[in-house]
């Protein structure tokens, strides 16, 4: 099988590339942390890579909106690229921040209209940042990253991280769709009722995370980089942390659509 | 040029919640209730825009079309002026004042430029429209609201009304001028006025040197040379006090220091490492920015705790957010710069349900102290992907005046990078923030007792801090050091440049080219760019053949790097503006000029008075339990805790709430840095004011207990485990409060040599006390009480050997493990009873504790404890608590077999004595025997076991003691800090 290669972005206040790129490692892939300037100063060197990936972190500090800023970079100076990256069935994925990016770039969801996005994450109904876990269910046929994976837990850590559509037939068409791939539910797996903190943030139809119409560009809030080690599960030591962390499958779907 | 205003409300459809939590907070604080609020925020943006241009840029870059909408207008336009809520409101505006540190106009600058035509200047600012037609607000009303609630006036400016000023740039050119002082004509008075208006808090000893020294040099000094002396001289950079001469008296007799804290804390140390021999595991301690200890082969980790306790009085959010900015960046400035792993953060607050009314002039309400201080910590930490694993909120209400903020930071540095040194003749650069105004005077200030007149003298010393040019510097700081493109490191933490420099070239001689420092705006004055503590500044000694290349790695990542001098072999520091010469001082003069401070300390113990205790049979004490479990010190933090990153970096072992429902009080965090190895760090703390009261010896030797305990109970090997001192006292210039610190320090020296447990790192905090004058025109001081946090870390050779401390199996076994005393004195049961004075304080058996924490190491690593509590706050019953409802199972204890020093034992003694180094431990029936032959020569008992039922009971000679359901014990702890 053919290793592929990740290209992590970083920009300034980006926080998860390391672990980000361990986990990708850890699922057989070689993986770069490129800082966006070496991007932005020669975008062709997305064509070396097979995935790319957004890590999480507080890019430009969430300063204006969390993802914005990097987003409007994107939308200035990397448009072409990325669309480039995309039509050659290439993968994105992003993470937290790199999810709030690939919304406010356009990159996963187009515009309504110039400029106007169809959806937003934006401040938790709490007001403010948390971390816990979350119970999730996938709600995707198409999503590459979530191949074989029905129910997954994980941790979330953001302060905003609430899917907001503009309209509520976009919202009704993304999910006829399947592209809100990913859903906040109970702990006991049900999807009825899910309230705070099970749904953390107040999302709307609890989603968690979102695909484009391909399944191949995928951004989610909860972090799964952050549960490839069974001791990564906040009840290891009652024996729920399996034998390898849970969320490594995400990663090794990735490598092994290349495969 | 046009100033524009972009105003941002909620969308139609969107719940104000700004306006939402602003109204609890304005209930909390008992301001106002149900008053109509709606609120917007913004920005100013000066620049050649048109209409169509700044609509453009609202509508792109600073608001989200699908959750807001904008109003643009020009700065002055009626438009801008309406109140969601109709006519009748009162507008006020709330900005960060000019020159204070605004992160996102800096990154909106950043971003306006993208689009195509930069802006000249932009500022954010709030936007509050408070009331309506039916429920206008008087003057008073606003200006209680506004200063309560709604703005900080020492970083904050309000505009009642539009914005009234059409433009946002400032600064004036400055033009040079030298500023000589007559230092060596002026007497007595002379000098301590001078000392006293120039804000250089130095003694008349220290400036009668100071004019001895330039009078042997037959002329007077600069404001440069003067302000160089005092922060370098000041009590927060050279500690004069603790490492000068005191003489002792206590119970024992008297005893003569040279150097207090290189006699007991340093000296403690010295004597283990010598015992340690070629097995010695420190590496580098009490000599650079923070401790360095062995951690792999290839690693060894730095730590440091520091306070930011002045500053967050004044100005709680920007207090802790430079606070914990500041402590991040010492095991970055330590060796060739270490990565920070991990976060620790401890608290002292007044009760948050202090009276509104009740609060002494120039103090802010204890609540906004804690929300605000806790925002600081969580903003800076998360945004610089350093997870914050391990705290603790302690409440008094002696801390009202001086809340105490420590912040903590563990880092990771290579073996061969531990250690850095400037060189004769590298270049002085300057990295990372621009050096602005802000800060000045923050090392002399932090060294001054607090008044109700502070907030207006010393308002400069108050910053909000900036991460994300931090994280920019750390990202770089260490491609460079892995590149070897620089020689030595520090931070420019207090006293800024100065203090910096200073210290690199301490041993070399430096001459700075303080003209060439990058500047926030212009006007500052040669010596406000020497002395300002501006944040995320660092400085680094790079040879001339490093520099090309380290100025380009910099720029490639748009950290800005500057050289502003030289590291020149002269012995002398010689700093320049222009051509022409500011300050030439002799180093030697500078770091040994400064006469030695002596000072009296006197200890007398306070005699032991009785606790009184109910009957010994026909009472329970399940009110007691319940009312421990939701006192402020034993609640449950998840407020707190929630709001940090914990996780980030990907190495979370053992987190700070654990259990069934991931919410149970965990002893320590653990972590593992190396996410190749299965190495971990482990993370906790100790810390009893209150035994203080009674003795502080006994306070210090439990304070370090306790944070050993901790970092055992959850796997940590007792032989490898280091800590830090974090003194905050009152004011030490008082024989008897400077006594009850010395009484610390010794004991700090017996209980470390005693454990083998190594201090690495320490600092003080002095002068914690708050001065005001009450109704009657009469002077008050509050002191705090005396704090001193141990830190401690600890390694664990595999993490999947650790444990947690809730239940885990019914049937399973609980022993206690250590001796309870009758030790009530300074306990939360005595505390509850309005008893702070009365009882017998814990002590530590030392020799008893370093078996003890030897065995239950040895136990839990071998797979024999599946559970593991410390006994603390609350004593027994509490920990038996916490551990049934952490992990949702009952459990049964009797106290007839519970170790103890007395026959027959008070029930309330056994329950909720807090006599150190005692656990309790569940143990699989299976492992029983392995389990107590690991503990063969230690005292313990099996005294219950688990129950898959949901009540705690406690029984002493059959008799019920407690009786509870673990969901309401759960509720008690949990409710009172559930925000």
């Amino acid at each position: 099988m053919a290793t592929p290669k990740v290209l992590i972005l970083r920009a300034p206040g980006t926080n998860c590339d390391h672990e980000t790129a361990f986990a990708f490692e850890q699922a057989g892939a070689k993986a770069d942390r490129v800082h966006l300037n070496r991007l932005l100063e020669n975008p062709q060197l997305a064509d070396e890579y097979q995935i790319l990936c957004l890590p999480g972190g507080f890019s430009y500090g969430d300063d204006v909106a969390a993802g914005r800023i990097v987003g409007s970079l994107i939308r200035h100076h990397l448009s072409d690229t990325l669309k480039k990256f995309q039509a050659d069935e290439k993968l994105i994925l992003g993470i937290c921040n790199g999810f709030q990016i690939l919304i406010k770039s356009g990159v996963l969801l187009p515009d309504v209209d110039e400029g106007e996005m169809p959806a937003t994450l934006t401040w938790n109904n709490s007001q403010k940042f948390e971390d816990r876990w979350v119970n999730l269910a996938a709600n995707s046929s198409k999503c590459v990253f979530l191949d074989g994976i029905d129910e997954i837990y994980l941790p979330m850590a953001h302060a905003e991280g609430k899917f907001v559509a503009e309209s509520a037939e976009t919202l009704t068409a993304l999910e006829n769709a399947g592209q809100l791939a990913l859903k906040y539910v109970n702990a006991d797996g049900s999807s009825d009722n899910v309230e705070y903190p099970a749904n953390p943030n107040g999302a709307q139809m609890n989603v968690a995370g979102v695909c484009d119409t391909t399944g191949r560009v995928f951004g989610l809030m909860p972090h799964p980089e952050r549960f490839i080690d069974p001791t990564h599960h906040p009840r290891w030591t009652r024996g729920e942390g399996g034998t390898v962390g849970a969320g490594l499958k995400m990663f090794e779907n990735a490598v092994n659509y290349f495969g | 040029m046009t100033l524009w205003e972009v105003d941002i409300y909620p969308g139609s459809g969107q719940v104000d919640r700004a306006a939402e939590g602003l109204k609890a907070d304005a209930a909390d604080l008992g301001l106002m209730n149900d008053l109509p609020i709606a609120v917007a925020h913004g920005y100013l943006v000066e620049g050649d825009f048109d209409q169509t241009e700044i609509e453009n840029l609202a509508a792109r870059l600073l608001a989200d079309n699908v959750v807001e909408r904008t109003v643009v207008a020009q700065v002055g336009c009626d438009s801008l002026d309406k109140s969601p809520n109709g006519n009748g409101a009162s507008l006020v505006h709330v900005l960060p004042m000019p020159g204070v540190t605004d992160p996102v106009a800096q990154s909106a600058m950043t971003a306006i430029s993208d689009f195509g035509k930069p802006a000249a200047a932009v500022r954010t600012f709030h936007k509050y429209f408070l009331g309506d037609e039916s429920n206008s607000l008087s003057e008073q009303q606003l200006d209680t609201l506004c200063d309560k609630l709604l703005a900080n006036d020492s970083i904050e400016q309000v505009i009642r009304g539009p914005i009234d000023f059409d433009r946002l740039t400032f600064g004036t050119p400055y033009e040079f001028e030298p500023l000589i002082t007559a230092i060596r004509e002026l007497d007595d008075d002379g000098l301590n006025q001078l000392s006293k208006d120039g804000q250089l808090y130095l003694t008349l000893v220290e400036m009668q040197t100071i004019q001895a020294y330039f009078q042997k040099l037959d002329r007077d000094p600069t404001d440069a040379e003067l302000e160089s002396v005092a922060q370098t001289w000041s009590e927060h950079c050279s500690h004069k006090t603790l490492a000068g001469r005191i003489a002792y008296k206590d119970e024992n007799g008297e005893r003569h220091f040279e150097n207090m804290l290189k006699e007991t804390i340093f000296a403690a140390t010295v004597e283990i490492r010598k015992q340690l021999g070629d097995k010695d595991w420190c590496v580098s301690v009490f000599q650079d920015n923070a401790g360095i200890v062995r951690f792999t082969d290839n690693y060894n980790l730095v730590f440091k705790v520091e306070t930011h306790n002045h500053p967050s009085a004044l100005e709680p959010y920007g207090g802790a957010n430079t606070g914990i900015g500041g402590v991040i960046r010492d095991p970055m400035g330590t060796g060739m710069g270490a990565k920070p792993i991990c976060n620790t953060d401890v608290f002292c607050f007044a009760p948050p349900e202090t009276d509104a009314e009740s609060l002494p002039p120039g103090t802010l309400h204890p609540r906004r102290v804690m929300k605000g201080v806790v925002s600081g910590v969580r903003d800076y930490g998360n945004r610089m992907g350093i997870p914050t694993v391990n705290g603790a909120v302690y409440f008094d209400k002696r801390y009202l005046g001086n809340p105490l903020v420590y912040c903590g930071n563990v880092g990771l540095i290579p073996h061969e990078e531990s250690f850095g040194d400037a060189h004769d003749n590298d270049l002085i650069i300057a990295v990372g923030g621009r050096t602005g105004r802000d800060g000045i005077h923050g090392a002399t200030f932090s060294s001054a007792e607090l008044t109700s007149e502070s907030e207006t003298l010393s308002g400069g010393a108050v910053q909000i801090g900036n991460a994300i040019t931090e994280k920019m510097v750390l990202d770089v700081l260490l491609e460079a050091r892995d590149k070897k493109l620089f020689n030595a490191v520090t931070d420019c933490g207090a006293g800024g440049f100065s203090s910096a420099v200073g210290e690199m070239g301490e041993k070399i001689g430096a001459e700075v080219w303080l003209d060439k420092a990058p500047l926030k705006y212009d006007g500052l004055t040669y010596t406000e760019i020497w002395i300002s503590e501006a944040q995320e500044r660092m400085v680094l000694a790079a040879s001339e053949e490093q520099w090309p290349e380290l100025e380009k790695l910099f720029a490639a990542e748009g950290v800005e790097a500057v050289a502003i001098g030289r590291f020149t072999p002269t012995g002398r520091l010689c700093l320049k503006y222009g051509e022409a010469t500011v300050a030439d001082l002799d180093m030697k003069f500078l770091h040994d000029g400064r006469p030695p401070i002596v000072r009296e300390a006197t200890y007398t113990p306070n005699p032991v008075t009785p606790v009184e205790l109910p009957p010994a049979t026909g009472v329970n004490y399940n009110e007691d339990l319940t009312n421990i479990l939701g006192s402020l010190n034993v609640a449950s933090k998840h407020w707190v805790i929630r709001q940090y990153d914990h996780e980030v970096q990907g190495g979370s072992v053992i987190k700070p709430l654990v259990g069934i429902q991931n919410d149970g009080p965990g002893d320590a965090a653990v972590v593992r840095p190396l996410l190749e190895s299965r190495r971990g760090v482990v993370v906790s703390c100790g810390m009893n004011p209150r035994y203080g009261d009674l003795d502080t010896y006994h306070m210090a030797t439990s304070a370090i207990d306790e944070a050993m305990r901790n970092c055992v109970a959850v796997g940590a090997d007792p032989s490898m485990i280091a800590i830090l001192d974090n003194f905050c006292w009152g004011y030490t210039d008082r024989p008897e409060t400077l006594g009850s610190l010395v009484r610390a320090a010794i004991a700090c020296n017996d209980m470390a040599v005693a454990l083998g447990t190594p201090f690495i790192s320490g600092k003080d905090s002095l002068n914690n006390e708050f001065s005001y004058f009450d109704d009657n025109g009469k002077k008050q001081t509050i002191a705090i009480p005396a704090s001193l946090l141990i830190s401690a870390m600890g390694q664990v050779a595999d993490v999947s050997t650790c444990v947690t401390m809730d239940l885990k199996n019914a049937d399973n076994l609980l022993y206690v493990i250590g001796t309870t005393h009758n030790e009530l004195g300074g306990s939360h049961y005595t505390m509850l009873q309005g008893n702070d004075t009365g009882g017998h304080v814990p002590k530590v058996d030392v020799q008893l504790a370093k078996a003890t924490f030897a065995a239950v190491h040895t136990a839990i690593s071998s797979g024999n404890i599946r559970s593991c509590h410390d006994l603390s706050e609350g004593g027994l019953a509490t920990a038996a608590a916490e551990m049934a409802f952490a992990g949702g199972l009952g459990a049964e204890l009797s106290l007839d077999k519970v170790p103890s020093s007395e026959e027959n034992a008070h029930a309330a003694v056994l329950l909720f004595s807090e006599s150190n180094t005692r656990f309790l431990v569940e143990v699989e029936p299976t492992k029983a025997a392995a389990f107590e032959a690991a503990l063969a020569n230690i005292p313990h008992a099996q005294v219950g076991q688990v129950t898959d039922g949901s009540e705690v009971i406690i029984r002493q000679r059959g008799n019920s003691m407690i009786r509870a359901g673990i969901n309401e014990l759960k509720e008690a702890w949990q409710s009172p800090l559930d925000w």
